[in-house]
């Protein structure tokens, strides 16, 4: 099927629902096979100038994408609206009759003078019944804030703004009236499921109560990830997160000790400057007995250093595929449908434990 | 017998294991049976290989392939790799790939060798050298079902059905059993070796989304429960339907049947599904304990009345997708005087509080119309109807309609006023898929299985009482039938099934079109 297109300017928000209306009752009527998509509404406030970036890296998710875009994308100047309504299906209604999804994208063009009245705009344009994400991937906070009315979740990076400190910050005020899903917090999700699984077996369990020491390495620029992988240790394990200092040791950026039931965990986060890859780079959990577990990116997953109290060695690697960061947002897309209840705890540790 | 430990329990204690989407698995060899078959190939290996790419294998993880025929590991490996670029869902990431295999190695050997256990044991214990720990088992019997019980017993004699620091599990493939008699009997085998908790009697049906969703449509929403017994519903009907034929497998499908191959068992869990009570918790024991107390609830047929309450046929020459097609005892290995069910049909009766008197209606076969597998609830009529049905299509049962396959969802017809001046009404169909409702690609039925054996949980496999309950219910039909002198009534391939099967239902009640 070709896409569906609309598009007018001056226009207004109902002429642009009334379109979209129109088109999918069109692409349903030439094939009943075609139905609207109906998983999520992916509000996108961007800047006109980086309206390419912001598609190419929704292309790039893959298969998690969301049943409607509302692309909002602002010119400062702009004094009408813009808008455009495309319609498209990812494949043909086959001969079995399975029903293909509809996916729409609704683009709107904006100025600073549609601002204070944003979620008045938007309102007419999401899916009734359907979760709502909202995403500034460049900033633009105040949109956010206009819009959380109408949204369930907020899509953020806090390892994308510039001050990490802020960052966290401001995720933690997004919580309060938001779902919050951080790429930040989904980039070592497999890392801390390798943990977890470290420590699944009984015997191994009762060594969480003994880490004595925990070593995150990562991207210069990474170190919200760092922190909220510390931050969750700390939230799981109970330990009292307190600010960790910067610039002690060689190559660390900040390092202190938290106090357990037990005993002091040492805390280290190590900005790699080398580094390319974005995320984390290495973990390293040691325990009181001298035992260590240390978590490398590798090709084909995770590669895993074992030293145990005797001093044998132990490598080996952990099956998983990367997901580059399109396959992250994707999983930011899906994950906006699901709840974690460790994001929050860990996120007001991680703050807790922001360097002085 | 030792119990050996589960996953299940203590992983819910460990305290980075919450929030985690999946449990993590314990570090494991698992063990394949039958590894060059067609299920490893098809399902098993490429299950394995997508459970590694999304990072759902255990972080210390062997693979041993175990069948018959002589070649060295690497050969073994080659086809593990061409299995899975064959048949895996998913285009594979070459690290990911290279590293899973890797960890695979192969034995060659007869099952009834005790040659062969030794070399595995040693193995086992080379792997867990190796691993620097002692690896869960997860023995895998994707065998010849006459291999079943010859594999465990060997297991038991040498000493690899339970170790002490570690969980050992056993995944029987279908069919368990081919009567109530050998589903017992193997039973007792399995469980003269193995703890009941240690067996995972796969019935691959219940790792369908779908399948699981039905549990969740009925207990996750209040609008089904006041409705959900005899007071109104009519009448209950599950159909799966083929429109292939036999295929490659007349050997196994000539001494099995309709009624062995699909509603022994998966049949028979949809109708769990339907009519059970909820669970008070979702876990392995509670979900199975109200599966069974409806199976026992089920009325098991006397042998002079299953002629009432069962139908078989055998599918004939006829026409499917425009092309001429053969009839079942023309197909390549099937003798030509079978007298084996292509279609069965049955007429059931739950008998409890909730569903006394409501017929629940199977049916399973070949070469019909096309491919479905629905079950499908008809509600009682409204008692009275205050409009005229003239020039209408009239007020039908509201139905709701669950899809397993091909169109994974959930339909409800209902009746609604047809625009115009006149009051008339016609049915209409408000529906729920699954496809333009959620963003993720369902994982194969085996990946959710194989991921739930490594962890532990038996929530989605059939319990040793279970089994031999499903067994109870169909034993009866399946002798009647034996002993019984006419053959099964020949349909059309391409069709509805015997029009013989009509007789199974009470009147006001009719087949949905396949």
């Amino acid at each position: 099927m070709s896409d569906a297109v609309w598009s007018a300017e001056p226009t207004t928000p109902e002429a642009i629902e009334r379109a979209l209306r129109r088109l999918v009752h069109e692409r349903h009527t030439e094939n009943g096979g075609y139905v609207p998509g109906r998983t999520l509404n992916l509000v996108c406030f961007v800047d006109r100038a980086y309206v390419g970036e912001a598609l190419n890296r929704l292309r790039a998710a893959g298969r998690n994408q969301p049943s409607r875009l509302i692309l909002l994308t602002y010119e400062p100047r702009r004094r009408s609206l813009e808008g455009q309504v495309v319609v498209a299906a990812r494949d043909r209604p086959t001969a079995a009759g399975a029903p293909i999804a509809l996916f729409e994208t609704v683009r709107v063009a904006l100025g600073e003078s549609h601002l204070d009245d944003l979620e008045t705009i938007v309102d007419p344009l999401v899916a009734t019944d359907v979760p709502t994400l909202l995403w500034a991937p460049h900033g633009h906070r105040e949109a956010l804030e206009r819009l959380a009315p109408l949204a369930q979740a907020a899509l953020i990076d806090s390892a994308a703004h510039q001050r990490w400190q802020a960052a966290l910050r401001q995720a933690a005020e997004l919580s309060d009236r938001l779902y919050v899903v951080d790429l930040a917090w989904l980039r070592p999700a497999p890392w801390r499921a390798r943990l977890a699984a470290a420590f699944s077996r009984p015997a191994r369990r009762a060594e969480l109560e003994a880490i004595a020491a925990v070593t995150i390495s990562h991207h210069p620029d990474y170190t919200a990830s760092a922190l909220l992988l510390a931050g969750w240790l700390a939230s799981r394990l109970g330990w009292r997160p307190t600010p960790l200092y910067a610039g002690e040791g060689r190559g660390a950026i900040a390092s202190g000790k938290l106090r357990s039931r037990r005993q002091e965990v040492r805390v280290v986060l190590r900005g790699l400057p080398q580094e390319l890859t974005p995320g984390l780079s290495s973990v390293c959990v040691e325990t009181a007995s001298g035992r260590s577990l240390t978590l490398s990116r590798g090709p084909g997953g995770l590669h895993a250093h074992e030293r145990l109290p005797r001093g044998q060695e132990r490598r080996w690697v952990i099956l998983g595929a990367s997901r580059g960061e399109g396959g992250i947002l994707g999983e930011g897309i899906r994950q906006a449908l699901l709840r974690d209840p460790t994001y929050l705890p860990a996120l007001q540790a991680a703050q807790a434990l922001a360097p002085l | 017998m030792a119990s050996a430990p589960t996953a299940t329990a203590p992983q819910a204690e460990n305290p980075l294991a919450a929030g985690q989407e999946r449990l993590p698995a314990e570090p494991t060899t698992l063990v394949i049976f039958g590894a060059t078959g067609d299920l490893a190939r098809r399902k098993l290996l490429p299950a394995l290989y997508n459970l590694a790419h999304d990072g759902l294998l255990p972080e210390r993880f062997y693979l041993v392939g175990v069948a018959r025929r002589e070649r060295e590991h690497e050969h073994y490996r080659q086809e593990c790799e061409e299995a899975i670029r064959a048949h895996s869902r998913r285009a594979p990431d070459e690290d990911v790939l290279r590293n899973l295999l890797a960890n695979v190695r192969y034995i060659p050997g007869q099952f009834d060798s005790d040659h062969l256990y030794e070399r595995l044991g040693q193995l086992l214990d080379q792997l867990d050298e190796e691993a620097g720990e002692r690896l869960a088992r997860a023995y895998y019997l994707s065998t010849a079902p006459a291999f079943f019980p010859l594999i465990v017993e060997a297991l038991g004699r040498h000493g690899l059905a339970q170790q002490r620091e570690a969980a050992v599990r056993v995944v029987i493939e279908k069919p368990f059993g081919s009567s109530l008699e050998e589903a017992r009997e193997l039973n007792r085998r399995v469980l003269a070796v193995f703890d009941e908790e240690q067996v995972f009697r796969i019935d691959h049906y219940l790792g369908k989304e779908t399948v699981q969703n039905m549990l969740a449509f009925r207990f996750a929403n209040g609008m089904f429960e006041p409705l959900w017994n005899r007071n109104y519903i009519d009448y209950v009907q599950i159909t799966a339907a083929e429109d292939i034929g036999i295929g490659g497998r007349a050997g196994y499908y000539d001494k099995a049947g309709a009624l062995r191959d699909l509603i022994q068992n998966h049949m028979l869990q949809l109708l769990c599904h339907v009519a059970m009570e909820p669970p008070v918790i979702f876990n392995a024991e509670q979900v199975r304990n109200e599966k069974v107390k409806v199976l026992r609830a089920i009325q098991i047929p006397q042998h002079d009345r299953v002629a009432e309450v069962a139908v078989r046929g055998q599918y004939g020459p006829g026409h499917l997708a425009g092309e001429d097609v053969c009839g079942y005892r023309e197909e390549e290995g099937v003798p030509p005087d079978s007298r084996t069910e292509t279609y069965a049909a049955l007429r059931l009766e739950v008998d409890n509080w909730r569903w006394a008197g409501v017929p629940f209606y199977l049916r399973a076969g070949k070469r019909l119309a096309r491919k479905l597998t629905e079950i499908v609830v008809t509600l009682k009529p409204v008692p009275h109807l205050a409009f005229s049905q003239e020039r209408s299509l009239g007020v039908r049962p509201n139905q709701l309609v669950m899809t397993v396959q091909p169109n994974e969802g959930v339909s409800m017809a209902l009746g609604a006023k047809i625009p115009g001046t006149r009051m008339s009404i016609r049915p209409v169909n408000m529906e729920f898929n699954y496809g333009t409702t959620f963003l993720s690609e369902s994982p194969e039925a085996y990946e959710r299985l194989i991921g739930d054996v490594l962890i532990g949980d038996p929530t989605l496999f059939t319990r040793d009482d279970e089994v031999e309950a499903q067994w109870a219910i169909c034993q009866p039909i399946l002798e009647a039938w034996e002993a019984s002198a006419e053959p099964p009534e020949t349909y059309e391939a391409g069709s509805q099934g015997p029009a013989g099967a009509t007789r199974l239902l009470l009147p006001g009640h009719s087949w949905r079109a396949i």
